[in-house]
């Protein structure tokens, strides 16, 4: 294999107008997929009907799972595939490695393709790792002297040495992917598909990958599925945002980050209503409906309005911040600012110095404890929205410096 | 632009496969070719997994026939049924059967069950799916050496001496392995898909095996004699057995009638399965 970057325009992936069906039923799901096998060997039997724009005409409990999907991808560069869970990201890259047809339109891959797909890392459980090592390769299309050539290197890559001659199914899911990850990439593959494979294995491990992903992107072409932003951001050229199986955006990354990082701000986080102990009647977070909004390091204010039937003493209040992943990324707590709750309704702000989150969107959870931790008074999940303007995860604040405390008894 | 010439180009669309059949059988045989690296290490690897967790390892190779037929002889030896015409010890007899059936039974079950365990396997991976097939069918022919050994004691044991039909054996035995194979390649698309296939097949092979001329000889008159005739692993099983004990090989045009269409039926259900292949992985997901 030529390892010269070599000809920029050359078009590995071409995928053009490309849709797929599911279906929702289980059952209608295994029928309808008799009768489309059954139509490809007999025309006339069964199948999917097509109206007169030529459309395919949806069954019962069927939904586009991609469509209208067109990209190309030349040697050299890496496109990153965005979307929330269920955008269609993992399908469209089974159907870039043949494992499922499209309904619709067509997809054309030149050269070796590597794969890590849903995390399967691509083995055969009962066989020991080099034995994978030798069915993947020459089923990449190596011969046994190039896997041999190869061998030590991806051993040396993905750290399991010890372990190389045990059956895979006595490794760990990160010593898996890391392997899968070594034997992809030692292959020199014309086309590289990548699925989740950094969200396993550790920090130490992930640089490693995307160093080596960087390396491999001058020669090939990558599709890169990641629900890590900053990852996205660092490795990819361009990027491919789907949206309930269609595209959103598809072009330049920053752009398509900045797209989809302002959906998920505004759809924000799923909240419940708060649950609350028997001696509290009623609490309430003040903000506006499309959240509060604050720079990273500023300073912010939060107010909530509670109700209670008698004053409770010896209380601690925590808030706390997660992010889009449902991730903890922040925590201030109160418990030496705010020690009683007054009886009656009462409005209480309170104020966290610098807010030291990545921009993003997040959500407040709110617990409030009395006796010293030993009774959940008000537990709130999701009950406000806030939104970082600031860099993508370039640090986090665990801790978030508290400011101070105002209580206002409210008469009514 | 000169290396792009060298590189592989797949088209995945949603075009029939038979629309190209040029094409379509030039993948057939290459995967078939690219995959028997992969084949031979299934193979190894189910060899060798097989018996692992079991005390008695290779001898349950031999149980299931064995003690099928040692039912009837049991029954026979009691005077509960008489099989006249037999021409030999009746036990050696049923034994020989059951063997023989016994192999059709194993190709005929290989497909399904291939498909079921590779099922994450074919989910994630790319590979000829060919493979593993021809894991499968190694492994029910590995069986069938395996059972060769009780065979031969059961040879010995009844001074049932093969003459020159012998070297027609091991064709008789290609003929049984490529009709089960045939019929299991058949069914095994809908039997990844629908678990009532998987329940069903070993209810008819019990009940197929009696309507086939193992543990009794093939009648003249009445529906048995029907059943040998229109019966298609009757033929096979008939000229395997004939082939070892030294009798005529007499209904060796129905043979190789069957054995020729169970061929043409392998090779269509083969199309089938590369047909079905990609609706089954979309449908029975991960």
């Amino acid at each position: 294999m030529n390892t010269l970057p070599s000809n920029d325009n050359e078009v590995l992936v071409r995928v053009e107008n490309v849709g797929k069906i599911f279906c929702r039923d289980f059952k209608k799901s295994l029928l309808y997929g008799v009768s489309d096998a059954v139509h490809e060997f007999l025309p006339f039997v069964g199948g999917k009907k097509i109206d007169e724009c030529g459309e395919v005409i949806l069954r019962p409990s069927e939904f586009w799972a991609n469509k209208d999907i067109s990209f190309e991808v030349r040697r050299g560069e890496c496109l990153g595939l965005i979307g929330r869970n269920g955008a269609g990201k993992t399908t469209l890259l089974r159907m870039l490695n043949g494992l499922i047809k499209p309904d619709f339109g067509f997809i054309e891959a030149r050269g070796r393709i590597g794969a890590i797909i849903a995390l399967g890392a691509g083995f055969n459980h009962i066989l020991t790792g080099r034995e994978n090592v030798y069915v993947n390769g020459s089923l990449l299309g190596l011969s046994k002297s190039e896997i041999d050539a190869k061998i030590d290197d991806i051993i040396d890559f993905a750290e399991i040495e010890e372990f190389i001659d045990s059956p895979v199914q006595s490794y760990s899911s990160g010593m898996q992917v890391r392997l899968g990850f070594a034997v992809a990439t030692a292959m020199e593959p014309d086309v590289l598909i990548l699925d989740e494979v950094l969200a396993v294995g550790d920090a130490a491990f992930r640089s490693k990958c995307l160093k080596r992903i960087g390396k491999i992107s001058r020669n090939s072409a990558i599709l890169f599925v990641s629900h890590d932003q900053g990852h996205i951001a660092r490795i990819c050229d361009k990027v491919l945002y789907l949206e309930k199986g269609r595209p959103s955006f598809f072009g330049n990354k920053d752009e398509g980050l900045k797209k989809y990082h302002d959906v998920i701000t505004k759809e924000g986080i799923a909240s419940a209503p708060p649950e609350l102990h028997d001696r509290v009647t009623s609490f309430r977070v003040c903000s506006p409906e499309e959240g509060l909004f604050v720079k990273t390091g500023g300073p912010i204010e939060i107010d909530f309005e509670i109700e209670s039937g008698e004053e409770i003493a010896n209380e601690s209040c925590n808030f706390f911040f997660v992010d889009h992943q449902r991730v903890l990324a922040g925590h201030a707590d109160f418990s030496k600012q705010l020690r009683s709750i007054p009886k009656g309704k009462s409005l209480i702000t309170i104020k966290i110095a610098a807010v030291d989150l990545a921009g993003g969107p997040y959500q407040v959870n709110v617990q409030i404890f009395a006796k010293g931790g030993r009774e959940l008074l008000v537990h709130a999940f999701g009950c406000a929205r806030l939104n970082v303007a600031g860099p993508h995860r370039l640090w986090c604040g665990y801790r978030l410096p508290v400011a101070g405390v105002e209580v206002q008894l409210r008469q009514e | 632009m000169m290396q792009s010439e060298h590189l592989i180009i797949r088209r995945y669309s949603p075009q029939p496969l038979l629309s190209r059949p040029g094409i379509m059988f030039r993948e057939m045989f290459g995967d078939l070719w690219k995959g028997g690296e992969l084949a031979w290490r299934l193979f190894l690897r189910d060899v060798s997994a097989q018996y692992r967790q079991s005390y008695l390892g290779y001898v349950w190779a031999f149980l299931p026939p064995l003690i099928s037929s040692l039912t009837f002889v049991f029954l026979n030896s009691q005077g509960l049924f008489n099989i006249p015409g037999t021409g030999l010890p009746y036990a050696a007899f049923a034994m020989i059967g059951t063997l023989l059936w016994q192999v059709f039974v194993d190709a005929l079950n290989a497909p399904v069950n291939s498909l079921i365990q590779s099922k994450s396997m074919l989910a994630k991976i790319n590979f000829p799916r060919e493979a593993i097939l021809v894991a499968g069918f190694a492994m029910v022919f590995f069986n069938f050496l395996v059972r060769l050994v009780l065979l031969a004691g059961v040879l010995v044991c009844f001074h049932v001496k093969p003459d020159s039909g012998l070297l027609f054996f091991p064709i008789a035995i290609l003929g049984l392995i490529l009709c089960g194979a045939a019929c299991g390649l058949a069914v095994a698309p809908l039997g990844a898909l629908f678990g009532d296939i998987g329940r069903a097949i070993p209810l008819i092979t019990s009940f197929w095996m009696l309507l086939t001329p193992v543990v009794y000889p093939a009648r003249t008159t009445g529906l048995a004699a029907w059943l040998a005739t229109w019966n298609p692993v009757s033929p096979l099983v008939i000229v395997a057995r004939n082939s070892l004990t030294g009798e005529s090989l007499l209904p060796l045009g129905p043979f190789f009638f069957v054995f020729f269409a169970s061929f043409l039926v392998l090779i269509l259900g083969w199309i089938g399965f590369r047909i079905a292949m990609p609706h089954l992985i979309a449908r029975m997901g991960g």
